[in-house]
């Protein structure tokens, strides 16, 4: 068996295994079975760590329609709704060479150029059965990442090992597909991978909701405002400076003046801002930045960007996240005097000794870029994740929840040629998303155009009106307030949703958990 | 050209008519007289005055809807004369009984296929091909995404899954008529000797099966059996049994479904399956096509399913065809 029929097995059982714990075990049982490097590779494209030049969906249709009757692909196309997998049945292979392994595939789709892509896809594909054309086509289009895929691929991964995922999410970021040293290690037959030159992300520090304001002991905590922007961390090793996003994506060309002002070596935690008239500028303004390849001089005058620090993980190359909070504050506050206050600022402690004093600030925030407070353990290490009791968050506005988008409909009227109907879901126990709430409103012109276009390139499945989507995309969700309900699966029924925000900064198994939404309707 | 027929068969949403016999084939509303293709209930309904059709298929009909008091059974092969129509019915390989209807006046034959496949099928009589001048077809699969692989190597993988797993039972959805009994016939012939244990709903349909003479082996109710002893056994249920209270008293239990709709993901994810297995008892693309091929009609009219992808090939292939649009025909749970 080659291996590129043993990782589109893997994606078959994926797609069709029951539960979580399923499909951990798959992902385990394929990485111990499967050598390298191919189970390396297969790892990356689970993670969305694998950076194909991406075939167009455009340069597949001209293949197929070569060889199969326009009219029967489109129709073909309609009934089953997902490229990859039509033209992975309708393919009728040119039997003869032996069928290509992962590595090969991965290898010859890596050097791909613009002029040699059709007949390198139709000759891999004609080596291929239907699974494996399945799996060829995915991997050719990047489109493999499904749902909590990463975080779900890499706990498989530290399954299949005995290992701590923490330690596995500690490395991950440090190494490239096809994870060579990080299989050794795993496997006991070199040592932990050193590190420590390089300019890593590492996984941050997550805040629960706060849900029971009267039980906090308030001397215990400190308190600081939650910015409204995008999470980031700034990393500097031995000169060589990084800035990463929420999910370690390397954010670095897109905030360039950041990246490059960060004078010492460090690893700060903080949030993104755009710098507006006095205040903090709008989010949008920030949405703008994100997802720039490049960034013109234009945009960065009209949108500049700095990092508002709040927390400190390295002080030079002196890993201070078992030290406490307060301890850890000091030190950030000495690291980020040294920096230009153009590019780095503090986020200050707020002074408040009871209750009642964090409720008054909470509800008059002086700048309309902070949507609420933070509420911190004074002694509390750095810890990746989100732990109980250590860090809170406490919203402005409480209504308010992160879900993920799964199906639009187009709308009704002068929106009828837009998907404007969203339904939503939070991850239940067991690691499926259950819908919680529909909304069709709360959303910009320029929003809805945008989401539209999302819904259009990330359709997985077509019911007549209505698009399943990847399930990818977080929506912040603004609701008056939430009640039990038969009306969704969830057993929970929102009123008055509306699409807040767009979070394309927040991974999509980071969104709230039915659990955590069914405490809120108490 | 194909002959004009219209003086005595007639097509509207209801069905196919002979006002000269006056009789329906496969109605969707009770009729004085009706010619039934088969027993699925998209074909063959209750309440009829007169029913013509064979033998299995009146039996099956009586285990469905009762005594059928009317029932006329007409072998394969042999004709009667209605309203001076010949009419006579020739194997369909779908299901036990299935039939086409073959139609002839004035020098004229049209044969009504019903559903039908061209693979092999241990529990029934293989498709006859009928030579005619119109030939009504089925088109639940229409489309060149549906190849249904052989049925044997379904059954294999199934069967390796359940010998990878022996702490665990295989249980497998399948339609209760037709496709369940096919499915046991195909354990068997893989050599699977263990009883197969049967869910309530499935278990009158499986004893007429074996009544008429079709051999399944040693098969027993599931009810009232400890998940103990069903511990790498196959366990058969149909469809809609597969997530309900019903399937959770078995032993984590594989869930397989057998059906050519599982050829696509999503259809599959939504049965919930985590084992599809491509079973069909209707024609794929390829069956359909080579059969349009092998008959060459002056004409081809299409029934039921994906009927503008094969009305496009017949274009493409110099045959005249046209959708009937009938009503009441659905995707069966095939
Ligand atoms: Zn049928
Ligand atoms: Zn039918």
């Amino acid at each position: 068996m080659s291996s590129l029929s043993g990782f589109s097995a893997l994606l078959a059982g994926l797609s069709f295994a029951g539960g979580r714990n399923a499909k951990l075990k798959l992902i385990a049982d394929w990485l111990v079975a499967t050598p390298d490097p191919d189970r390396g590779w297969g790892l990356a494209a689970l993670t969305g760590g694998l950076d194909l030049p991406g075939v167009k969906p455009a340069l597949i249709r001209a293949l197929i329609e070569e060889r199969v009757d326009p009219l029967l692909f489109r129709l073909s196309y309609d009934y089953v709704g997902d490229l990859a997998e039509t033209v992975s049945l309708l393919w009728e292979p040119r039997r003869g060479d032996e069928a290509p392994g992962l590595a090969d595939v991965v290898e010859r789709l890596g050097r791909l150029s613009r002029g040699d892509g059709p007949a390198v896809l139709a000759g891999l594909l004609d080596r291929l059965d239907e699974s494996g054309r399945y799996a060829l086509l995915k991997l050719a289009t990047g489109n493999l990442r499904a749902g909590a895929g990463a975080r779900l691929a890499r706990l498989g991964f530290a399954q299949a090992f005995g290992l701590a995922v923490d330690d596995v999410e500690e490395l991950w970021h440090g190494i490239s597909p096809p994870y060579a040293e990080l299989f050794r290690w795993a496997e006991g037959k070199s040592d932990r991978p050193d590190l420590s030159t390089r300019p890593l992300f590492h996984p941050f520090m997550l805040a629960h909701a706060l849900e029971a304001p009267e039980e906090l002991d308030v001397a215990a905590y400190s308190a600081e405002w939650k910015w409204d922007g995008i999470r980031a961390m700034a990393v500097r090793v031995a000169g060589e400076a990084r800035l990463y996003s929420r999910d370690g994506n390397d954010i670095s060309r897109m905030f360039p003046e950041v990246t490059s002002a960060l004078c010492a070596d460090a690893v700060l935690d903080g949030e993104l801002l755009v710098r507006g008239d006095g205040a903090v500028g709008s989010f949008n303004a920030l949405q703008q930045r994100l997802g720039r390849k490049t960034v013109s001089a234009a945009m960065l005058e009209q949108f500049p960007v700095f990092l508002r620090c709040y927390d400190l993980l390295f002080d030079g190359c002196e890993d201070v996240r078992q030290l406490p909070l307060m301890e850890r504050r000091a030190r950030l506050a000495d690291v980020v005097r040294g920096m230009d206050p153009a590019w780095f600022d503090l986020s200050p402690d707020l002074e408040a000794g009871s209750l009642q004093a964090l409720a008054a600030l909470r509800a008059a925030p002086p700048d309309p870029a902070i949507e609420g407070l933070m509420l911190k353990r004074r002694d509390s290490a750095y810890v990746a994740g989100r732990r109980a009791g250590l860090w809170y968050k406490w919203k402005r506005d409480a209504m308010t929840a992160d879900c993920v988008l799964m199906y639009a409909q187009r709308g009704h009227g002068k929106r009828s040629s837009f998907y404007s109907d969203f339904t939503f879901g939070a991850w239940a126990a067991d690691g499926a998303l259950l819908p919680v709430g529909k909304a069709y409103f709360g959303f910009t012109d320029a929003e809805l155009k945008w989401l539209d276009q999302w819904v259009r390139t990330h359709t997985t499945n077509r019911f007549g009106p209505v698009r399943e989507v990847e399930k990818a995309l977080v929506l912040e969700v603004a609701f008056d307030s939430i009640a039990a309900s038969t009306r969704h699966k969830s057993g929970l029924a929102m009123r008055f949703p509306r699409i807040a925000r767009i979070r394309t900064d927040k991974p999509a198994a980071q969104a709230d958990t039915v659990e955590g939404l069914r405490r809120q309707a108490g | 050209m194909a002959p004009d027929v219209a003086d005595w068969l007639t097509v509207s949403p209801q069905g196919l008519y002979l006002p000269t016999a006056d009789a329906w084939i496969d109605p969707a509303r009770p009729m004085a007289r009706a010619i039934i293709t088969h027993g699925h209930s998209d074909h063959a309904r209750g309440g009829h005055g007169e029913v013509l059709a064979t033998a299995e298929t009146l039996a099956i009909m009586a285990e469905r809807y009762g005594a059928q008091p009317g029932g006329r059974p007409l072998a394969h092969g042999e004709a009667v004369n209605l309203g001076g129509v010949r009419v006579s019915l020739h194997p369909a390989g779908h299901v036990l009984g299935s039939a086409q209807v073959r139609l002839e006046r004035d020098g004229a034959v049209v044969v009504v296929s019903g559903d039908y496949k061209r693979s092999a099928d241990p529990t029934c009589a293989p498709f006859e091909p009928v030579p005619c001048d119109i030939f009504v077809t089925e088109a639940t699969f229409a489309l060149p995404v549906f190849r249904h692989p052989p049925a044997e190597a379904e059954v294999a993988r199934a069967l390796a899954v359940l010998a990878a797993n022996p702490e665990r039972c295989l249980l497998i959805g399948a339609y209760a008529l037709g496709k369940a009994q096919r499915v046991v016939a195909l354990l068997r012939a893989a050599g699977h000797d263990a009883p197969v244990y049967l869910h309530g709903a499935m278990l009158k349909l499986m004893a007429l099966y074996q009544q008429l003479g079709v051999e399944l082996g040693d098969l027993r109710p599931a009810a009232g059996m400890p998940a103990e002893a069903l511990r790498g056994h196959v366990v058969m249920a149909p469809p809609s049994a597969l997530a309900d209270r019903w399937s959770r008293r078995l032993p984590d239990p594989i869930t397989a479904m057998a059906s050519g709709w599982m050829r696509v993901r999503a259809r599959a994810r939504q049965r919930g399956a985590e084992l599809p297995l491509v079973i069909s008892d209707h024609a794929d693309w390829d069956e359909l096509t080579a059969t349009v091929l092998e008959l060459r009609p002056k004409a081809l009219w299409v029934t039921h399913g994906r009927e503008d992808a094969l009305v496009h090939w017949c274009s493409m292939h110099q045959i005249t065809a046209r959708a009937l649009h009938l009503v009441g025909r659905e995707d069966e749970a095939e």
